[in-house]
């Protein structure tokens, strides 16, 4: 297991990869359509249109270049096309985006207009599509890899199986050197402390109570009442989950029995070294694989109960349930069925087997269910309001 | 057949794992820590998914799952009945 190795792309600055995709990166709201205009004329490449980058100030426009860099610099990337509005801040995303070393060329409306940026863009992603498809995939050690996990539409079978399955996993990969996050800092309230006592060192458990504090904070500034219909969410609730602590409880189960976590990210951030990472931020799905992938993770584990579809442009996302309803009903959106474990039919060491062995498979090429569907959720944090 | 799970010893609530759990049923649960089972009697219809108190809980009582605190009783609950947002509610937020 120590020698585990799948076929990724390694990239020009050692990341490894495990898709090969030429993003068209709309640099603000204004260029989606231009970006999309390009995808659709450039066969295989991939626009990804989102709502902001105009008149952002502050932290909140670092956040949004971090996450933009972050998508194009992404190892899933072979090479990247920007478009914008205006020649400044797309020049900011393509210089973010050179000093991975990736190919990346950035074009501007103003003075030329959709049709002739269209054009343009559109030359250069037919040329960057030739040259990715001429890229070859290499054997890579699995440990070299950047996993990701976070769970959505959870109810009382995630806690029981669909995020101790995760657990397993984590708990093997982690003594092989394998880079991972677990994030959604507001749905680990009630299980603050159980979290803050599996850091690696008492100055990240520190760390991790003053961010999960911080949020808590904001929450209970902000709210208008007990946030009963928004956490946990109706699907939630449907589900069986009743308070924001039971579903915290079930959330942790992601990373374990035994892996501690070595730091705490903000959003959308670069980890630091190998180990397991927790990524300050929003927890509703889209949002935080938004932000998980911006920070480099190739591979997306993603539990579910009541069936959420999630995907991302770039990054593969594999969701396990133990639901049999869901598994049942939503058969198309469902990588692993681990509704076995519920019976006793099944144990957690196989669930982690059959996990494991899907995650090398979809790592060697294999596509996940968001991937066939063309899941593509892009959802950018604000981090407060723009100017 | 397990009609419902808890995650340790100490949990006051249980989980079904099978379609319709109905009122009178006798059940068969297991404790995921330590693999022993215990029994109860459904007192209401339980969902898949839902929780059953497989202790007496006193109405402002804490209910544990996972071995932990995750909420307060707003009403009195007994053995057997379904415990949910009409009698459970979170200590946070």
């Amino acid at each position: 297991m120590p020698n585990l190795t799948i076929k990724g792309y390694r990239r020009e600055n050692g990341r490894v990869g495990i898709r090969n995709h030429v993003v068209v990166l709309p640099l603000d709201d204004l260029s989606n359509t231009a970006s999309e205009a390009v995808a659709g004329i450039v066969k295989g490449c991939i626009a990804i249109p989102h709502g902001y980058g105009r008149a952002q100030f502050g932290r909140d426009l670092d956040h949004h270049f971090r996450t933009m860099i972050g998508t194009g610099s992404h190892p899933n990337v072979a090479a990247v096309v920007v478009i914008g509005i205006e020649p400044g801040w797309t020049a900011r995303i393509v210089d973010g985006i050179a000093k991975t070393g990736k190919p990346v060329k950035g074009f501007s409306i103003e003075r030329h207009g959709d049709l002739l940026t269209i054009m343009n863009a559109s030359r250069q992603a037919a040329e960057y599509m030739h040259w990715a498809s001429e890229l070859e995939r290499v054997e890579c050690p699995f440990s070299d890899l950047h996993i990701a996990t976070k769970c959505g539409e959870s109810d009382t079978t995630s806690g029981l199986a669909s995020c101790p399955t995760v657990g397993n996993v984590m708990d093997r990969i982690d003594p092989m050197g394998v880079t991972t996050c677990f994030a959604e800092t507001s749905e680990i309230t009630g299980a603050e402390d159980i979290c803050a006592a599996r850091a690696a060192t008492p100055e990240v458990a520190k760390l991790f109570l003053e961010t999960w504090n911080r949020y808590n904070d904001f929450i209970l500034r902000e709210k208008t009442d007990d946030l009963s219909d928004s956490q946990p969410t109706k699907g939630n609730i449907a589900g069986g989950l009743t308070t924001i602590e039971e579903k915290a409880f079930g959330n942790l189960e992601k990373i374990g029995k035994r892996t501690k976590f070595v730091g705490v990210l903000g959003p959308a951030e670069e980890p630091r070294g190998r180990g397991l990472w927790f990524m300050d931020g929003p927890s509703p799905g889209a949002e935080c694989l938004t932000n998980q992938a911006a920070g480099g993770f190739v591979l997306h584990l993603f539990p579910t109960g009541q069936g959420n579809v999630i995907g991302h442009p770039v990054m593969p996302v594999i969701k396990l349930s133990a639901n049999p309803n869901t598994c049942k009903t939503m058969r198309e959106h469902i990588d692993l069925d681990v509704s076995p474990l519920l019976q006793g039919e099944m144990d957690l060491n196989r669930a982690g087997d059959m996990l494991l062995d899907l995650m090398v498979r979809t790592c060697n090429g294999r596509l996940t269910c968001s991937e066939v569907l063309g899941h593509r959720e892009f959802t950018l944090t604000k981090m407060h309001m723009s100017a | 057949m397990i009609h419902f799970l808890t995650h340790s010893t100490t949990d006051t609530v249980g989980v079904a794992v099978t379609e319709s759990v109905k009122r009178g049923q006798a059940l068969t649960g297991r404790v995921m820590d330590t693999g022993e089972t215990i029994t109860i009697v459904a007192l209401d219809d339980i969902p898949l998914g839902h929780k059953i108190a497989v202790a007496d809980i006193e109405e402002k009582g804490t209910v544990v799952k996972y071995g932990h605190d995750i909420g307060r009783a707003v009403a009195p609950i007994k053995k057997g009945q379904h415990v949910h947002v009409h009698n459970l509610r979170t200590k946070r937020w």
